[in-house]
């Protein structure tokens, strides 16, 4: 049966046209046009997501079997885009005052987002490898954006590399499927793997390959070297979109890997996926307290943020994936709110990273003091704020699911990490004020911040309807 | 006579994999060897494609080696790039000037 119905795929091609289209109109009219390509990028962004939102939502397969579209994957696409078009309006401004106003930026941001957008919907290797690579490729371009600063050319070399060794490895484990199993299909993979008497030794070798890549992507310890000098290095606008979308699209991803072809080796991923969000969760607490960088004390809070929500891929119940999700939801605002007051940190248009550079803020910009607080709070995991709720459900899983080591050792690194969150607030609140920042800040940064602030102080008054549309996409991944 | 079969093959593209490995980790010199390094991996895995495609006798095999292909001329142009980049901040390409950032 041929089904070439390229409905599905709707804002995918869109995206795939007009950021085409806005690279003809980049090289006509040059950097000039940097300011309307980013506005129309955004606008773009927001035209996929509206036409996502009308699509059929339940489950679609097209393209023989390459591409999949239900409500985990519509769920998670959501995220992207909203993470997107947060980053990309965030950056606006920010790279003309940092002197880096390409029209290519925004262009390869609308690149990066088709391939994480392909990558979550993929049903089979190769499309999974190349949604993949186009993600990767584009941001290993964005993170050596600033071509004049050597910790950004630092920054890319050091993801490209280490980028470029976990496609490698992630590959290496997809040869080894193919070849054990015979297809490179996921619905096929389930099957023959689900009617095998014993699990060959090459499959198990490339599980642990593909589970190894794709821990490099979500930056999970032990694999999360790079996201430090990364974070650094890169941007800040840069930084931010690293923060918070290719972590979405690549947990979604992994979720789909371990439920979807590989459902039935359960016992072997369990294992390493427990390991890989213990030790996230130790390097996250325990390395970011060293920290005088605030970008870098950001790379290893987020390395702490996906173990936690690691945890609630390892419970393996409907429960614990919904809790994954809006985990996700939750640390995309938070951490959108926090990189709208880091790229604030200006004095005389230089950007600030230092912690004591935000020494007596509370007294110089109030408003800005008080949203880091609470952001930071939420961060932490301190009720009422969401970032409380997102913990409280992931723990509430594992607890369900009989994972109490994993339960009581996570509340420990959520105590541990306070600390350095809580350091930051002293830093605002008690130390002694040095000169105020640059009093500028542009209409967009405004607007995300007071949207980061606003989620995350009022989800406790209407949490029921954000929880119910996560468990709605949770639900889909158990009932097959 | 030894007849050349499937564990060969694969045993071949294990040792390639795990040399472009090394060659990424234990390299003290020189960024080009590192991409030289990613090649041999992908390499690799394309000669382990190709081994499979041929045993069981089915084309996606190849039809993915074609892909990986592409995606690695891909990467090393990027690559090459971000290095000129660098090379122009810096002046050098050595592996021990690339840790301007630690902690």
């Amino acid at each position: 049966m041929i089904d070439f119905n390229l409905i599905p795929l709707l804002p995918e091609i869109f995206l795939a046209l007009v950021a085409m289209g806005l690279l003809i109109v980049g090289v006509g009219r040059g950097n000039e046009a940097t300011n309307t390509v980013a506005w129309f990028s955004v606008f773009a962004l927001a035209i996929a997501m509206i036409v996502m939102l009308g699509l059929n939502w339940d489950e679609h397969v097209v393209l023989s079997g390459m591409f999949k579209f239900d409500r985990f994957i519509g769920f998670t696409k959501l995220l992207i885009l909203v993470g997107s078009i947060g980053a990309l309006s965030l950056s606006v401004r920010f790279i003309k005052q940092m002197d880096m106003g390409r029209f290519e930026y925004p262009i390869l941001v609308l690149m990066a987002t088709i391939g994480m957008l392909l990558m979550v919907s993929a049903n089979n290797m190769l499309a999974l490898y190349m949604g993949l690579e186009l993600q990767s490729l584009s941001l290993y371009v964005l993170a050596a954006f600033r071509r004049n600063s050597i910790k950004s050319a630092e920054a890319g070399i050091k993801y490209f590399v280490l980028g470029a060794l976990s496609s490698g490895m992630l590959l290496f484990g997809i040869s080894l499927i193919y070849g054990f199993t015979g297809s490179i299909d996921f619905t096929l993979i389930a099957d023959t793997l689900g009617n095998l008497d014993f699990m060959p030794f090459g499959v198990i070798f490339g599980l642990v390959f593909v589970l190894a890549g794709m821990a490099f992507k979500i930056s999970a310890a032990p694999f999360h070297m790079w996201t430090p000098d990364v974070y650094q290095g890169a941007p800040t606008s840069v930084t931010a979109l690293f923060a918070m979308v290719p972590k979405v699209a690549a947990i979604a991803l992994l979720i789909r890997l371990l439920y979807e072809p590989f459902g039935s080796l359960e016992e072997q991923w369990q294992q390493i996926i427990y390991f890989v969000s213990l030790l996230s969760m130790v390097v996250g607490a325990f390395a970011a307290i060293a920290q005088d960088n605030i970008k870098r004390l950001m790379a290893y809070s987020s390395i702490g943020h996906m173990g936690y929500a690691l945890i609630g891929v390892v419970v393996a119940s409907e429960a614990g994936i919904s809790a994954v999700m809006l985990y996700m939801l939750i640390y995309l605002l938070m951490t959108a709110g926090v990189f709208a007051i880091l790229m604030s940190m200006q004095r005389n248009q230089v950007s600030l990273e230092k912690i004591s550079d935000l020494s007596g803020l509370s007294q110089n910009s109030p408003v800005l003091a008080y949203s880091m607080a609470v952001l930071m709070l939420s961060m932490a995991g301190i009720p009422p704020m969401a970032g409380f709720f997102g913990k409280l459900f992931i723990f509430q899983a594992a607890v369900e699911a009989k994972f109490y080591i994993l339960a009581v050792l996570g509340v420990l690194a959520s105590v541990v990490s306070a600390y350095y969150y809580l350091r930051i607030i002293k830093v605002m609140f008690f130390d002694a004020a040095v000169d105020p920042y640059d009093a500028h800040i542009p209409f967009a940064r405004r607007v995300v911040l007071l949207i980061s602030v606003i989620f995350v102080l009022a989800f406790i008054l209407k949490p029921t309807l954000i929880v119910a549309s996560a468990q709605g996409a949770a639900a889909v991944l158990f009932t097959g | 006579m030894l007849e050349i079969g499937l564990e060969h093959y694969l045993t071949l593209a294990g040792i390639l994999f795990t040399m472009g490995v090394f060659g990424i980790f234990l390299n003290r010199k020189n960024v080009i060897v590192i991409l030289m390094s990613i090649e041999l991996m992908l390499l690799a895995v394309n000669i382990n494609f190709v081994t499979f495609s041929s045993y069981l006798q089915d084309l996606t095999g190849q039809v993915f080696t074609m892909f990986t292909l592409t995606v690695a001329a891909a990467e090393a142009a990027i690559g090459l790039a971000i290095l000129v980049v660098f090379f122009r901040n810096k002046g050098s390409i050595a592996v021990e000037d690339i840790s301007g950032m630690k902690g």
